[in-house]
């Protein structure tokens, strides 16, 4: 079967694959004014430094759960080893703030790799358990080794020197929005280059139908644990700007919350295409800014029934209004596809 | 040594007692519910209520924690979960988890953030030595009633007619709903009585276990530990899976007290790594 | 010459059923070889055992001469045995487009990298548009798979097993399923898949069967019952009472 193809149907699958991965006008509209809202709300800078951390770990959970199906309760394990690494080298004299950024990265993506292996198998309650127990295995050691993590009283102590030795983290908090956005930006650019690279696009494959993508001859293992390294490793970026923007650490970067909270906010901005983790940490954080200025204590309350409501309603629904700018960005029209007759058929036992 | 087996088995029989509904409501229904720790949470509160205010026997307690969270299982189930069998395992944990949060928001508005104190009858309370062990009254009495609801949970699914097409709806819905079993009626029945035992588990385990707001999210690893080493498709596994939980945390918490639920954690992680569909999954097909 | 597939004394038990009862077959290349046999004969099952899909209780698999027993599926992808499923398997999400040059690109090897476009990857590409267009799916190529109607999905099952250029391909009920008017679609398609790739279809249709097929083997209760040439099986006893007479023709 060696024909050749139309010419035609040649250049519109050309096309068509182009446009799919090409820079869409509406992300120009994402990333230009972000530099610039430090200007407009000066005194918001550390709101903003958080939602800034916060959107990076929702694209780094997107990275595994939107391209690649895995369901985790236990994000917040790369996270809190991403913060601790750079905490403790910060503590210890090492406050070169790029350096912890490198230590901190590679701590995390070493524990992703390392842990990646355990979740190839099993059902979606296995990985969860084992994801959670993960993380949770990692809090009691950081509460155990008091030492050199301060446990419940948290770390102190850290000294972050200015950036490339030039801009100092101020209060006014600009200098860590700027720190934070510039990683952000940079890490994105890396994540939106692979989901649209083949690797990516197979991650959707094993997603969609993991039996069939091995009959393609793809060897999914391989392409999870390489994801699911990638993931890590920008959970623990993320972790670092936390630490190193507010020069604390405590066991809270491994609590249980913070992994819920990094799905709920991931599920708001919607999964799959990247920009829903920016725009859900945006939503989140504006809202939590909001709610918890009426009542500080029950904002929890508040977020359970946005969960409930969001699943009620349905997320494809929910998210459907940041979803109709789909046509903009990339790498959507998956999402169109919801819920028709399921081509995929029978689950690989 | 025995006083610590004796109190890790008390402390296992305790956590199935709360965790069987999970079990059943996962094997069932396929519904990972996070949220079943609130079920226990509301039966904790409820008797602290009835006896703090009203001044209510305990013993009175534990029937009207287990019949009222029965209750508000069956109007849960009917009115929201019942719109979730069919959604992916993502939208349930969402889902439950939101519940919890509502759960943990609302009791700390309601009740306070503080620990509760149930004052147990005076009959419960003290020890006494038993060939050398020490065994708590109450821990005996916790292991006496949950044995007999656990010997009650294996009578019923293995002699009824109820119990023969629970199992068989768990082998297979679409195959029991081929023979006429009413599975969603089953589903709601089900889910009801593992609210309320849950419920019963809450008051039982008040006075051990500790009581605040917090529960629900405290608890609900262990009983998707249970759960997940245990397997669905058995009382058997959940139970055996309940003790060594029982007994692993208490010892752990004894010998290694430095490292808190370490011991437990690491365990799961390590049966689920070895056995991802648990310690009793029937042989894996493939 | 040896086959390029051949099973030895292949089993498949499942508690107490053997679905796959000391097979031993083999295929000869360039073969046109179809497998029959009444439901639940193990037909899938065999399939599901030569791919890699089920670990066979015993025997052995040899491709292209070297044993492939233990092998993960995808290993044996990359050295030439492809397969379709009986029931669709497909990505529900993915355009065919999209999965047409996933496919490809796998199988070339560029299916891991990182940092390149796929669309820049012109004899993917090329393979891709290809088959768009042998298949009738050129139209379709933007549409996300739950959308096609059945046939043409069904046409995009065998359309990615092939888009990798497998030695061996297997077929396992390509028409399944697919309303009448769809059928001749397929028919034709199976008919025209390229010489040198050898085939082993299942299937329950006679008429595809005979017309195709320059071998038979016939499969009953796992163990293989019969095998010969269409005329020989045609004029079997045996086959005809325990098959082809229970109306053979669905
Ligand atoms: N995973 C499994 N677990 C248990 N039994 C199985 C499994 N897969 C197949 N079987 C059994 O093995 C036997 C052979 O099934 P198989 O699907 O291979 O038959 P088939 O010849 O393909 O039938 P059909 O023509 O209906 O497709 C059947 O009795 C079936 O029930
Ligand atoms: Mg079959």
């Amino acid at each position: 079967m060696s024909g050749e193809a139309k010419p035609s149907t040649l250049e519109a699958a050309r096309a068509s694959l182009m446009r799919s991965a090409a820079l869409k006008p509406f992300e120009y509209l994402v990333w230009l004014p972000l530099p610039l809202l430090i200007f407009l709300f000066p005194s918001k800078a550390f709101l903003l430094n958080e939602i800034a951390i916060l959107a990076l770990f929702a694209v780094s959970l997107d990275l595994i759960l939107g391209f690649a199906g895995i369901v985790s309760l236990g994000h917040a394990a790369f996270f809190g080893a991403g913060a601790y690494t750079a905490g403790i080298l910060a503590a210890n004299g090492f406050g070169a703030p790029l350096l912890g950024l490198a230590a901190g990265g590679a701590a995390a993506a070493l524990l992703g790799f390392a842990t990646s292996f355990f979740i190839l198998r099993g059902s979606d309650l296995t990985r969860l358990m084992i994801t959670l127990g993960l993380q949770l295995i990692l809090l009691e050691l950081a509460n155990r080794f008091s030492g050199l993590t301060g446990g419940t009283d948290g770390l102190y102590g850290m000294t972050v020197d200015p950036i490339a030795g030039l801009f100092s983290f101020d209060l006014t908090g600009q200098t860590a929005w700027f720190y934070s956005l510039t990683v952000l930006f940079a890490a994105f650019l890396f994540a939106r280059r692979l989901v649209h690279s083949p690797f990516g696009r197979s991650l959707k494959a094993v997603k969609g139908n993991r039996r069939r993508a091995a009959f393609l001859g793809i060897d999914t293992n391989r392409r999870l644990v390489a994801i699911y390294t990638v993931s890590a490793g920008l959970a623990g970026l993320a972790g670092v700007l936390l630490a190193q923007t507010t020069q604390f650490v405590s066991l809270d970067v491994l609590d249980f919350h913070r992994s819920a909270e990094v799905l709920l906010v991931l599920v708001i901005g919607g999964t799959g295409y990247l920009y829903g983790g920016i725009f859900g940490a945006v939503i989140f954080k504006l809202m939590q800014d909001w709610l918890s200025g009426m009542t500080p204590q029950y904002w929890q309350f508040w977020i359970g029934l946005l969960l409930v409501a969001i699943v009620l309603v349905g997320r494809e629904r929910m998210t459907g209004g940041l979803g109709r700018l789909a046509a903009f960005l990339p790498g959507r029209p998956a999402r169109r596809a919801a819920k028709a007759p399921a081509a995929g058929g029978e689950d690989a036992p | 040594m025995l006083t610590i087996l004796f109190d890790g088995f008390a402390y296992g029989m305790l956590l199935f007692i709360l965790a069987c509904g999970l079990a059943v409501t996962l094997g069932l229904m396929n519904f990972i519910n996070l949220a079943h720790g609130a079920f226990a949470m509301a039966g904790g509160y409820l008797t602290v209520v009835l006896m703090n205010r009203y001044g209510v026997s305990f013993y009175l307690c534990l029937p009207a924690a287990f019949l009222v969270t029965a209750l508000a299982g069956a109007v849960l189930e009917r009115t929201l979960y019942v719109h979730l069998y069919d959604r992916n395992h993502l939208d349930q944990v969402l889902f439950s988890i939101g519940l919890v949060f509502m759960a943990v928001a609302a009791i700390d508005f309601v009740a306070g953030s503080q620990q509760q104190i149930i004052q147990l009858p005076a009959s419960l309370r003290g020890r006494f030595e038993f060939f050398g062990v020490s065994v708590g009254v109450y821990r005996l009495f916790i292991i006496v009633i949950c044995g007999l609801l656990t010997l009650a949970l294996q009578l019923v699914s293995s002699r009824t007619r109820f119990g023969s097409q629970l199992r068989a709806a768990v082998d297979d819905p679409s195959v029991a709903r081929g023979l006429g079993i009413r599975v969603s009626a089953i589903f709601a029945v089900t889910f009801a009585v593992g609210s309320g035992l849950a419920g019963l588990g809450g008051a039982l385990g008040a006075e051990i276990l500790g009581l605040d707001p917090t529960f629900p999210l405290k608890f609900m690893i262990y009983f998707l530990i249970v759960v997940a080493v245990g397997g669905t498709t058995t009382i058997t596994g959940p139970f055996i899976a309940s003790i060594i939980l029982g007994v692993a945390d208490v010892a752990g918490k004894y010998y290694l007290p430095d490292f808190g639920a370490f011991v437990i954690y690491t365990l799961m992680v390590a049966i689920l790594i070895v056995r991802p569909e648990g310690l009793f999954a029937r042989s894996a097909a493939r | 010459m040896t086959p390029v597939l051949e099973t030895i004394d292949l089993s498949r038990r499942f508690g107490g059923l053997t679905a796959t009862d000391h097979v031993s077959f083999s295929l000869e290349r360039g073969a046109r070889h179809a497998l029959i046999g009444p439901n639940g004969a193990g037909k899938t099952t065999f399939i599901n055992l030569l791919t890699g899909a089920l670990r066979p209780s015993g025997g052995q698999i040899r491709l292209a001469g070297e044993d492939v027993t233990r092998l993960a599926p995808d290993r044996r992808v990359k050295r030439g045995l492809s397969r379709t499923f009986q029931i669709n398997q497909l990505f529900p999400e993915m355009t065919p487009l999209q999965a047409l040059a996933l496919a490809a690109a796998e199988a070339r090897g560029t299916g891991a990298a990182w940092f390149s476009s796929i669309a820049a990857d012109e004899p993917a590409l090329a393979r891709a548009a290809e088959l768009l267009d042998r298949f009738g799916l050129a139209e379709f190529m933007d549409e996300p798979t739950s959308r096609l109607p059945y046939g043409r999905q069904r046409l995009l099952e065998i359309a990615l097993s092939l888009a990798g250029h497998p030695e061996v391909l297997l077929l396992d009920e390509p028409a399944a399923g697919v309303p009448e008017e769809e059928r001749a679609d397929i028919l034709k398609i199976v008919a025209a898949l390229p010489e040198e790739v050898t085939i082993l279809l299942i299937e329950h249709d006679m008429d595809l069967v005979f017309s195709f097929a320059e071998r038979i083997t016939v499969m009953v209760n796992g163990a293989i019952f019969a095998a010969g040439t269409p005329a020989e099986i045609e004029a079997d006893r045996r086959v005809r009472e325990v098959y082809l007479g229970e109306g053979g023709d669905e």
